[in-house]
C-alpha cells in the first residue's frame, strides 16, 4: 500500500531528496483557514465527518499563520479586510500557497459594489481558484488535490534562496 | 509576536478606548494593556474585531470594530430588481439562508400586496424552521468549541449536514438555496424531501440529547458559563435584543407569536424563556428552541394539503419554467418580470420575521419602479454585537470568547 | 379606546407644536413630526406607562435625492405590551444635516445612528461616540447617498501593495 510496498528485502530504497521532500510536503499541507464569510461554513463542512479533509492530510487547521503553508481565503474580501489578509499572508513562512475559494474571492462575484475588492489577485498571488458561490466541500477538496499536485512538482532547492520577509513591523517598535 | 502599530489602531478608536472606563485603577500606566482580538481569530465567528483594554486578565474596556465584511448590500438593492435580490439574501445570515429568503419575499409581498397560497406558506414555514434548527445547531456546536468541547461541534455539524441533504433535494442547492419566489416557492416540495424531513424531525430529539449529554452534565462547561455575561431584562430591551438572547433574559417575546405571519397562528409551540440572562441561559434557550422548531415542522407536515405553490398573478409572479418554454403569454410575462421587474405601488413597508438570531426585518421604500428606492436590513447580529462592551466588562479574557459565542453573531448580516 | 387613537391623542396634547402628521399604509401606523421634537417624543413614547415602546427595532434614513427636505430619518419602535409597531419619521434637510440623538432613550440607537451617519452623513447632535462604523475612518464619502456611484470612487479606498 504505502512506502513499505516499495521496499525490497534489505529494507532501504534509493530516491532523490527532492522527491522525498516534495512527497512529505504535499501530504501534510497545513491550511490557514482565512474564513471571512459564507465560504468559511463550507470550509468547516469540508472538515466534518462527511467530507473529512483529514483523508488528504490537511485536517490540521491552524489559526495562526506562523504554522501554515496554505492559505484558504474563503469569503468576500473588502477593502478594509484586504490589508489584514495581506498582513496574514506575509506572516506565513515560505514556501506558501493560496487558494481563492469561491466566486467573490476570485473575481468579486456577485458583489459589484464600492466596498468589495474585485478579485484578491489584485494584492495576493493565487495558485488555485475555486468556482462556486459557495463551492461545495468536494470542490474545495479538489482544489486541495490540485495544490498537492503543484507541490509535488516542486523541488526542495526552489525555495532555498528566497528573500526573507521584511521584518519592519518588529523593528519599528 | 508583532506589536500593534499606529497603522493598526486608528487614533479615534484608541481615544474611545482610553476614555471609556468605569473601573478606576491606581496606576494606569503600569497595569493596563491593550489587546487586539480579530478580525482573524478562531472565536470571533468571522471577522469581528475587538480591542480590549486589560488590567491583568480582567477586561475593563472593549471597543468592537465592525465593517470588515461590509459588502454594500443596501446600495446593491437599490440597483437591482426585487427578484434579483433573492440570491443576495442567502448570503446575509449564511447559517440560515432560507429564513432570509422568506423574510425578503414576505416584505416584498407586503409591499406589493400579494397573497400566497397556503401550501406555499407551509413549505416556507418548514424551510424557515429547518433553517432555525441548522443555525442553532451551528451556534451550539461552535459555542461549545469556543469553550473547549470540540466533539459537540462535530456532532452538531453531522446533524446539520442532514438538513443540507434535505435542502439539496428540495431546492437543488445545499447551502445558498434561493428557494422562495415572490408569490410562492420555486418548486413544490417533493415527497422524497418531505420523507427525509420527517425522518430528520423524528430523530433530532434523541440526537440532540446525545449532544447535550456531553454538555449539560459537564462541570467544566457549566462552571465556565454560569453567571458569565449577564444582561438584565431592562438592559436587553434597551440594547434592542430580540430572539433567543432576549428570551434568555426573561422576556417572553417572539414575533411568531406577537405578530403572526405565514401560518404560525395555526400551530402550537412553546416559547422557551429563561430568566438568568447569562451565557448558560442563552445556550439552554437555543437547545429548547430546536425541539420547538421540530414540533412546528411536524405539525406543518400534518396540516399541509396538496395545492398551488404560486399565486396566480402573472404580472408580478414568475411563471413556471416549463410553461415559459411552451406558452407565449408566459414567455412575455417572464420577459417583462425579468427585465423590468415587478412594480409595486408607491409606499413603504417594514416587515420582520423571527429569524434564527432574532428579529430579521426589511424596510422597503418603493417609488413604483422595478427596483427598490431604499432597502434597509434590520439585522439582529449587528444589534447584539453592540452590547459586547456591556457584557464583557469585568470578566476575564477567556470569558470574552464564551460571551461572543453565546450571543451568536454572524458577521455577514452584521456588516451587511 | 383604540391604541392608535390613544397615541395620537396623547401626543397631540403633549406636543402641540411638533407638526404631527398621522398616516396609515398596509396596517402600519406612521407618525411624522418636526425633527426638533425627536428626543422628547421618543422619551415620552418609551416612558409612558400606557404605551411602553421599550424596543427600538430599527433606525435608518431615506435619501429622496432632489426633494427639498432631502433626507427622512425613520425609526421603527415596538411596544411589547400591545404588540404594536409604530413608525416615526422626521425630515432633515441637507443645509442643516443634523438631528438630535435618541441614544439616551434606547441604547441600541447608538450604533444605528453611527451607521446612519456613516451611510448618509447625517450628524446626530449630542451623540456620545459619532464615528464611522463600516467604512474606514479615512473614507470621505457617504455610500448610500444617491449621488454616490455603486462601484465607488476609484482610488478612494487603498489596496495593499502586492
Amino acid at each position: 500500500m504505502g512506502l513499505e510496498a516499495k521496499l525490497n528485502s534489505d529494507g532501504f530504497l534509493v530516491t532523490q531528496l527532492d522527491a522525498v521532500v516534495a512527497w512529505a510536503r504535499k501530504n501534510s499541507v497545513y491550511p490557514m483557514p482565512m474564513g471571512i464569510s459564507c465560504c468559511a461554513i463550507e470550509m468547516m463542512a469540508s472538515a466534518d465527518p462527511k467530507y473529512d479533509i483529514a483523508r488528504f492530510g490537511s485536517e490540521v487547521m491552524r489559526f495562526t499563520p506562523r504554522q501554515c503553508d496554505l492559505m484558504i481565503v474563503a469569503g468576500t474580501v473588502t477593502y478594509k479586510m484586504s490589508h489584514v489578509v495581506r498582513k496574514i499572508y506575509e506572516q506565513m513562512p515560505d514556501p506558501k500557497w493560496v487558494i481563492a475559494m469561491g466566486a467573490c474571492t476570485s473575481t468579486g462575484g456577485m458583489y459589484r459594489s464600492y466596498s468589495v475588492v474585485q478579485g484578491i489577485d489584485q494584492f495576493l498571488p493565487v495558485d488555485v481558484y475555486v468556482a462556486g458561490c459557495p463551492p461545495r466541500p468536494d470542490n474545495l477538496l479538489n482544489a486541495l488535490i490540485q495544490i498537492q499536485n503543484k507541490i509535488g512538482r516542486t523541488r526542495a532547492r526552489d525555495f532555498q534562496n528566497l528573500k526573507l520577509p521584511e521584518l519592519n513591523v518588529i523593528q519599528n517598535n | 509576536m508583532d506589536r500593534l502599530t499606529k497603522d493598526d489602531v486608528h487614533p479615534k478608536i484608541l481615544q474611545k478606548l482610553l476614555e471609556d472606563s468605569d473601573i478606576t485603577i491606581e496606576d494606569a500606566l503600569e497595569n493596563e494593556m491593550i489587546l487586539n482580538m480579530g478580525p482573524q481569530h478562531p472565536a470571533t465567528h468571522g471577522v469581528l474585531r475587538l480591542l480590549l483594554r486589560l488590567d491583568g486578565e480582567t477586561v475593563i474596556g472593549c471597543v468592537p470594530d465592525v465593517g470588515y465584511l461590509h459588502r454594500g448590500y443596501e446600495k446593491m438593492a437599490e440597483n437591482m430588481t426585487y427578484y434579483e435580490y433573492i440570491p443576495h439574501t442567502d448570503r446575509l445570515d449564511y447559517i440560515s439562508p432560507l429564513a432570509n429568503n422568506v423574510a425578503w419575499v414576505l416584505a416584498v409581498e407586503k409591499l406589493a400586496g400579494i397573497e400566497v397560497p397556503v401550501r406555499a406558506q407551509y413549505i416556507r414555514m418548514i424551510v424557515a424552521e429547518l433553517a432555525r434548527i441548522a443555525s442553532h445547531l451551528v451556534a451550539i456546536g461552535s459555542f461549545a468549541m469556543d469553550v473547549g468541547a470540540l466533539t459537540v461541534f462535530l456532532w452538531t455539524l453531522r446533524e446539520r449536514e442532514k438538513i443540507m441533504d434535505i435542502w439539496d433535494i428540495l431546492c437543488g442547492a445545499r447551502f445558498t438555496n434561493s428557494y422562495t419566489r415572490i408569490g410562492g416557492v420555486a418548486n413544490d416540495a417533493q415527497p422524497e424531501a418531505l420523507a427525509l424531513v420527517k425522518r430528520f424531525i423524528d430523530e433530532i430529539d434523541s440526537n440532540l440529547s446525545e449532544c447535550e449529554s456531553l454538555l449539560n452534565t459537564n462541570r467544566i462547561f457549566i462552571e465556565r458559563l454560569d453567571g458569565v455575561g449577564v444582561i438584565s431584562k431592562e438592559d436587553a430591551l434597551s440594547y434592542g435584543y430580540t430572539g433567543p438572547n432576549l428570551r434568555a433574559s426573561g422576556v417572553e417575546f417572539d414575533l411568531r407569536r406577537a405578530t403572526p405571519y405565514l401560518q404560525y397562528d395555526k400551530v402550537d409551540f412553546r416559547i422557551p424563556v429563561f430568566t438568568e440572562g447569562d451565557c448558560l441561559a442563552r445556550y439552554f434557550v437555543r437547545a429548547d428552541e430546536v425541539r420547538e422548531s421540530a414540533k412546528i415542522v411536524k405539525q406543518c407536515l400534518q396540516l399541509m394539503q396538496p395545492g398551488e405553490i404560486k399565486a396566480n398573478l402573472p404580472k408580478s409572479v414568475l411563471p413556471q419554467k416549463t410553461e415559459v418554454y411552451s406558452k407565449m403569454e408566459e414567455l412575455i410575462h417572464d420577459f417583462m418580470i425579468v427585465n423590468f421587474g415587478i412594480n409595486p405601488p408607491v409606499g413603504e413597508v417594514y416587515h420582520a420575521i423571527e429569524g434564527s438570531k432574532g428579529e430579521l426585518g426589511f424596510y422597503l421604500v418603493s417609488k413604483g419602479e422595478g427596483h427598490p428606492w431604499k432597502c434597509k436590513i434590520r439585522s439582529p447580529s449587528f444589534i447584539h454585537i453592540q452590547s459586547l462592551p456591556h457584557l464583557v466588562k469585568g470578566h476575564m479574557v477567556s470569558d470574552v470568547v464564551a460571551i461572543i459565542g453565546s450571543i451568536d453573531p454572524i458577521m455577514g448580516e452584521a456588516d451587511k | 379606546m383604540e391604541l392608535k387613537e390613544l397615541i395620537s391623542q396623547k401626543l397631540q396634547t403633549n406636543f402641540p407644536e411638533a407638526e404631527l402628521e398621522f398616516s396609515e399604509y398596509r396596517n402600519e401606523f406612521n407618525l411624522k413630526f418636526n425633527k426638533k421634537f425627536v428626543n422628547p417624543i421618543c422619551k415620552f413614547l418609551k416612558e409612558d406607562t400606557e404605551l411602553e415602546f421599550l424596543l427600538c427595532e430599527d433606525m435608518t434614513a431615506v435619501d429622496w435625492a432632489k426633494r427639498k427636505n432631502r433626507f427622512t430619518v425613520v425609526y421603527h419602535i415596538f411596544s411589547i405590551k400591545h404588540n404594536f409597531r409604530l413608525v416615526l419619521k422626521a425630515d432633515v434637510d441637507e443645509s442643516d444635516c443634523s438631528i438630535d440623538t435618541v441614544s439616551s432613550v434606547w441604547k441600541t440607537s447608538n450604533w444605528q445612528e453611527r451607521e446612519c451617519y456613516d451611510m448618509y452623513g447625517i450628524k446626530f447632535n449630542n451623540h456620545p461616540d459619532l464615528r464611522r462604523i463600516y467604512m474606514p475612518e479615512e473614507f470621505e464619502y457617504h455610500p448610500l447617498r444617491k449621488d454616490f456611484p455603486l462601484m465607488g470612487i476609484p482610488g478612494s479606498l487603498p489596496l495593499p501593495k502586492k
